[in-house]
């Protein structure tokens, strides 16, 4: 593309990208705003909602239970979903592609029927529902993100590696964790990364699952009728801000990596 | 984490035996190796040759360990390792691709089977290795910071350093340019005859394979066709096979009419052509006989008959390709086909023009006879048997068994 | 020589592994698979059951296993409009998603390509609505175009739209909601096919066709055309089942309902188990129905 088209698409993507950013603009000023019992309209800024984010009722209770069950989940799905991933990429065996069906047919099933399908299962096995049923819901969504997140990693895993380790007098044992492990980790943190952002954004499958106990999103779904304190933007902008940070230091480093390669290459 | 069950005999003294004992592997649907005999020398440097597909590669992960033999035993240093692992065996290997671990330093990477077998000096010895390949300065940085060149000699200290009986080189030196490639080879045979290790070298490079090895054994379709001293597998190739994969050859089909003590003569297609008996592998029967292109003399008239020597004519040079030392001239004689010849360049001028009408002859002492059944498949001349296209349809087929599988 | 141009790097050129038949890999599988037929097998029969119960006749709000699939003809004689507009916003909202976001990908895979930190950065700004709040970023969507906000404000001002009405509760912000929310899912499937794109291709299009527009078309789009399919794909699924959006406490009103409000009024409000289960079952069944025929036009497994 040339002259105006090059023009035409940087505008239009600055547009899209102003777009994508405006409900986070407006959440994040709206956890300065001095509002007293709801927060919709603006009042002046104010430090007060962030220095006392706890004082809402409920809304740091919340937020403790979904960072419980973002980490839960993700330790139980990535486990899981490591194991499946490499025998998927690895092994030969009988129903292969039935099992491959089954790992992505929950990701093609909307939440709804997911959680609907799950708080069925409880209801009638008569499990009662709170923190752990949302706990074993997420980590079955999550399971599959993580398999097709690690299998991409186990498939671009020259087998040569492995098979050199063995060939230095190293066992299977040992292999698996100096050579195969090392060398999937970056696929495995990414996969847990993204599995607690799935799991502590959720709503709809927490929704069906979680009785009486509350995560952060589905506080935020109760307050909605009557009005969101600003306590809650607090906490949805630090959260923002720290994964915000986590993900650009990763990313300079990565350039600076890469050009330090190219500095010595 | 140290194991028990890995060898704690330290290192090898010196090279030991290879003896592979009727080998066969068969994969899924294909054989790979058919009733391998195979016996390597101590302290020998040995190349396998071969196209690829013909089983070399597979023999050598047997070797190694990283694959099960069908059937058939091996034995190192007379030491029967068919049910030991990998990581068991007194082998080490040179990875085509180099396999160095990217997430360790080079030192790591030199000293990694020295410590998995609780080896306490390791890192003075990575370091010794290293200074070996000339690549201890580099010991701090990661695999990916360092040239092909220097990747492939990284790869050979850490496989040196652990004093294998056997070391194995699968193809080593392919990803490199040719300049580089020399190189390698030079210092390879350099390293082998300062650790007077038993050297088994995988290869589709036959002239990699003559320039290095003391025996070569030339593989095709799983088994091996010949094996000796390149000089000889040159100068006498036993079957079509190895006359057209080692150099090139002009080859004859004839029925044998007549036989001395001394010689055979064939008649090909109303030309007779003389081999000595003793370099003929079939004495009776319609025979395939031939001869090297550097052994062929171009005439401008027919020669003086001559008891010494084998002239065809007269033909007609269809083509004429001058590569500096040597130019190669292809010649179509009546009924006998296209013959071709490299004429060392001597003289100033070239001597011979596209068009003109010449005759061949050569030295009959020069002249081999092969074993194969004449008919068995259709000889066809100057034909490399690895091009990109075979490799291609390969990996396609590949592709497709595992497109299907899934 | 044919090896030189596979063999370069050694990590990057990864033959494919031989796969083994080994008991690990059975190790490896049966937890996570016992998981799945656990926690996803289960579930959906226990859905199929429920979804076939009958009312108790003894006591009032119960239900009784049955085969009673009357329940299927019940729920969509009365949901059906909820279900065809279910179908018809997801498929507005894809569509507008693929019309944003196919030139924000186009933008960050190709534009961008010669400033790889620029592209990381234009990354992270695409998947930065993931880390704030879902609901939070759908609640402020509401405050921005409700009759106090800036939007309608500046619409009632310039007198386009007439005084207390409202752009919340419409067709028009429940389409918006879905869309904004689900442009990510859009973006990152196309940014992938087109970061890989060999740009000498777009190079060669352009010197055989000359017109960008020829070359877009004969080249850009079918080679990303993966892309695109699993990006449609991505958005579709989760906006035809989404209630969020719809819901009157956020962009919707009671005449914006979607099929994913029925099954949450039914099964966490009414307590209508059987007519929830009975609709979980026929989204699932229409959306299956949808996955499998793009996955059988594109002919590739790989799409999710």
């Amino acid at each position: 593309m040339k002259g105006f088209g090059k023009y035409a698409i940087w505008a239009y993507s600055i547009m899209a990208f102003v777009f994508l950013l405006i409900p986070i603009a407006y959440t994040v000023a709206f956890s300065f705003n001095d509002s007293r019992r709801t927060n919709i309209i603006w009042s002046g800024f104010t430090l007060e909602n962030w220095l006392t984010v706890c004082e809402a009722q409920g809304v740091c209770e919340a937020f403790g239970n979904s960072l419980l069950i973002g980490v839960a989940a993700t330790i139980l799905a990535t486990t899981l979903g490591t194991m499946i991933a490499i025998a998927l990429v690895r092994y030969r065996f009988r129903f292969r592609n039935a099992t491959t069906l089954l790992i992505f047919l929950p990701m093609a099933t909307p939440e709804v029927v997911l959680g609907a399908g799950l708080a069925a299962q409880f209801l009638q096995a008569g499990v009662p529902k709170g923190i752990g049923t949302v706990i074993l819901a997420h980590t079955l969504f999550c399971l599959s993100f993580v398999v097709v997140t690690v299998r991409s990693r186990v498939v671009s895993l020259n087998p040569a590696l492995e098979e050199a380790g063995r060939d230095l007098y190293a066992s299977p044992v040992q292999v698996f964790w100096r050579i195969t492990f090392p060398m999937l980790l970056p696929g495995i943190v990414a996969a847990a990364l993204l599995s607690f952002a799935l799991s502590f954004d959720d709503f709809i499958i927490t929704n069906f699952n979680r009785g009486a106990d509350v995560t952060f999103p589905s506080y935020i779904y109760t307050a909605a009728a009557r009005g969101i304190p600003a306590e809650a933007n607090v906490i949805a902008s630090a959260v923002f801000f720290l994964a915000i940070a986590l993900v650009l230091i990763a990313q300079l480093s990565a350039a600076a990596r890469r050009r330090q390669l190219a500095k010595a290459a | 984490m140290t194991n028990n069950e890995v060898p704690k005999s330290g290192f090898a003294e010196a090279g030991a035996d290879l003896e592979l004992v009727g080998i066969t592997k068969r994969f899924p649907g294909f054989t790979a190796i058919e009733e391998l005999d195979l016996t390597i020398p101590a302290g020998s440097f040995f190349a396998l040759l071969g196209p690829s597909g013909c089983g070399k590669t597979t023999t050598l992960r047997l070797i190694a360990g990283l694959e099960e033999p069908t059937a058939g035993r091996i034995l190192i240093g007379g030491k029967d390792v068919t049910a030991t692992k990998a990581y068991q065996r007194p082998v080490n290997t040179v990875f085509q691709s180099y396999a160095l671990f990217p997430h360790m330093t080079i030192l790591q990477n030199v000293a990694f089977g020295l410590k998995r077998r609780g080896i306490t000096n390791a890192d003075a010895l990575a370091h010794e290795a290293l200074q070996l390949v000339e690549l201890d300065h580099v010991a701090g940085r990661k695999p990916t910071q360092l040239s092909g060149g220097q990747q492939q000699r990284v790869a050979l200290a850490r496989a040196v350093v652990n004093r294998p009986a056997l070391l194995l080189l699968d193809e080593p030196l392919g990803a490199l340019d040719l300049k580089l490639r020399r190189q390698m080879q030079v210092e390879l045979k350099d390293i082998q005859s300062e650790v007077g290790l038993t050297f088994l070298h995988v290869t589709h490079d036959q002239e990699e394979a003559m320039t290095m090895a003391d025996t070569v054994a030339v593989m095709n379709k799983g088994r091996i066709e010949q094996m000796g001293p390149p000089q000889e597998l040159y100068e006498l190739p036993h079957t079509a096979f190895v006359a057209k994969f080692l150099g090139q050859s002009n080859l004859f089909t004839g029925d044998v009419v007549s036989t001395s003590s001394r010689t055979l003569v064939i008649d090909a297609a109303g030309s007779k052509i003389e081999v000595p008996t003793a370099r003929a592998q079939r004495h009776n029967g319609r025979i395939t006989v031939g001869v090297r292109p550097e052994k062929v003399t171009l005439h401008d008239a027919a020669p003086v008959a001559d008891s010494g020597r084998n002239v065809i004519g007269p033909g007609r040079i269809t083509d004429v390709s001058f590569s500096g030392v040597s130019t190669q001239y292809e010649v179509t004689v009546p009924h006998v086909g296209a013959i071709t010849v490299f004429a060392q360049n001597t003289s100033i001028s070239t001597l011979h023009h596209d068009g003109d009408t010449v005759w061949l002859s050569w030295a009959i002492d020069h002249a081999f006879g092969l074993a194969d059944e004449a008919d068995a498949e259709p000889v066809s001349r100057f034909h490399a048997d690895l091009d990109t296209s075979m490799i291609a349809v390969q990996s396609r087929k590949d592709l497709e068994a595992e497109l299907e599988e899934a | 020589m044919a090896f030189t141009a596979f063999a370069g790097t050694a990590t990057a050129v990864a033959e494919p592994a031989p796969r083994r038949r080994s008991p690990i890999a059975l190790l490896l599988l049966l937890p996570g698979i016992f998981y799945l037929i656990l926690f996803f097998v289960t579930p959906l029969i226990s859905l199929v059951i429920t979804s076939l119960q009958a009312p108790d006749p003894l006591i009032f709000g119960q239900y009784v296993n049955a085969f009673n699939w009357q329940n299927y003809v019940a729920v969509l004689e009365q949901y059906w409009p909820q279900a065809i507009r279910s179908a018809g916003y997801a498929a507005l909202a894809t569509l507008f998603a693929l019309l944003i976001g196919f030139p924000l990908a186009y933008f960050i895979g190709i534009t961008l390509r010669p400033f790889p930190l620029l592209q990381s950065l234009a990354l992270v700004l695409v998947i930065a609505p993931f880390f704030i709040s879902f609901l939070l970023r759908t609640l402020a969507w509401k405050q921005i175009f409700s009759v106090e906000g800036p939007v309608a404000g500046i619409l009632s001002s310039l007198g386009a739209l007439p005084p207390g009405v409202s752009i919340t509760g419409t067709t028009f912000s429940v389409v918006f909601g879905l869309t904004y929310n689900f442009i990510p899912f859009m973006v990152l499937p196309i940014y992938a096919t087109l970061v890989s794109l060999d740009l000498r291709l777009l190079e060669a299009g352009n010197d055989l066709y000359g017109s960008p527009a020829t070359t877009f078309r004969t080249v850009t789009l079918p080679l990303s055309a993966a892309g695109v399919m699993s990006g449609t794909l991505l958005t579709f699924i989760p906006a035809a089942g989404d209630y969020i959006n719809a819901s009157r406490e956020f962009l919707g009103a009671t005449d914006t309902t979607m099929i994913g409000n029925v099954i949450e009024a039914n099964f966490l409000v009414l307590q209508n188990f059987p007519a929830a289960a009975a609709l979980s079952l026929i989204l699932m069944a229409f959306i299956l129905v949808l996955v499998a025929a793009y996955v059988k036009r594109s002919g590739t497994e790989d799409l999710l």
